[in-house]
Parts: C-alpha cells; structure tokens; sequence
C-alpha cells in the first residue's frame, strides 16, 4: 500500500524473554507508518516472541503508552512483557 | 519523602532504615523480599533480575509517591536488587514510617503488589534440574 508519509526510523530496546528471542539489546527499524500493533505483529512473527500481543504492554521514550499511539521518527520502543519483580 | 532505588549491589537495610528515621513518627514496618530455594516444586539455584531502568525508577517512584499521599506516611522507601542474586539473598525491601504503626503496614503491603504488577522488573530463574524459566506473575502472592 502507497501512503503519502514519509518513512520513519524508530529504535526497539529488548527486555527479559524478548530480548532473549531477539538475541540483542536493541535494533533500527523502518517503518511505512508508525502503527505499533503492526510493528510488534512482524517482531512476533520475525523473533518467534512466544507471546500474544494482550499480555504485552508497551512504553514509547520511556513511559508507558497505548497500542494506538502513532509512532515518530526518533522514538523509541520497548514491548514489555509480563513482569515479576519483587 | 519516598525513593525508589535500582541496585546491583547488597541491599543496604540499616541504611534505608536510617533514610525514614522522623521524630514525629512513631511506627516503622519493613518488609524484604528473599531469594527463594524453591518455585512451583522445583529447586532454584539462583536467578537473575532485569530492569528496563528509566521506565522502572518513574513507576516505582509515582508507587511510592501515591502511598506516601494516600496514607500520611512521613516517608517510604524501596530499594530493588537486579543481577544475579543467590538463595538466601535480599532481593528487594520496602519500608515505611508514619505516626501510627497501621498505616505503616498498609502501605508496604499495597507498594510491593504495586511493585510487582506495574513496575518492569522480570526475574529469570535457573533451577537445580539445568532448567531455566522466565517468571510470569499473574496473581498476588
């Protein structure tokens, strides 16, 4: 599909499981459009993550953000995965 | 005052103490969360802690900060371990003073379900039979 915005560069941060499965710390992605739930669908399907994308919540730049936000150049992305400190 | 504070090294108990000492208090609870030698009936060896730190240290402060609102306190701290930690070890402590005792303990048992609900820290735990897991904790112990 040809949309009229330009391409963005985001950075994924790994953590725990994820960054297990990813075998790295962090990556620069390309994306067409800034669409979240697109973006860890393709992670999931290209890391074999184990986990579906409701048990997973999401921070953009270091606070915690919902599945809609529309993603910027520059930003960065961590998914989190169920947590267990304590 | 509340802090909440990521470490790699030894917690340092009579020092978080030491931080909520207030003459106008008169009750003081802390509780420490112990590595484990068992989970879910098989042995732990060790396991490791995880943080996606900036993120953590924001959570865990607006916990603390919302406790410290909501029951008076005069202070609350907590102090999480990350890192590979040993059976027997400190791996995270929560303390909290305020006038009365009651509080106290209402505040350190709602900030460690809030810890570990809302705050991304994940524990990888690696058991005696070679195996290893990473912890999901859907439920509040």
């Amino acid at each position: 599909m040809k949309t009229d915005n330009e391409p963005i560069s985001i950075t994924v941060e790994y953590f725990a499981q994820l960054r297990a499965c990813a075998k790295k710390k962090e990556e620069t992605h390309n994306l067409e459009q800034g669409d979240l739930s697109a973006l860890y669908a393709r992670l999931k399907s290209q890391y074999h993550f184990p986990l579906e994308r409701h048990s997973v919540h999401v921070a953009v730049n270091d606070e915690f953000a919902s599945w809609d936000t529309v993603l910027r150049s520059g930003d960065r992305v961590v998914f989190i995965p169920p947590v267990s400190g304590g | 005052m509340s802090i909440f504070q990521i470490t790699r090294d030894p917690i340092d108990l009579a020092s978080l103490r030491s931080t909520l000492l207030d003459s106008g208090s008169g009750g003081f609870v802390s509780f420490e969360g112990w590595i484990r030698n068992r989970h879910n009936g098989r042995e732990v060896l060790r396991l490791e802690y995880e943080a996606y730190d900036k993120l953590a240290l924001t959570e865990g402060s607006r916990i603390l900060a919302e406790l410290r609102n909501q029951f008076g306190l005069s202070g609350i701290a907590c102090i999480h371990r990350v890192g590979l930690l040993e059976v027997g070890e400190v791996a995270v402590c929560v303390a909290a003073a305020a006038e009365h005792r009651r509080e106290c303990f209402e505040a350190v048992s709602l900030a460690m379900s809030s810890i570990k609900r809302r705050v991304p820290i994940w524990k990888h735990e690696f058991y005696a039979d070679g195996g290893d897991a990473w912890v999901q904790c859907d439920h509040d112990h």
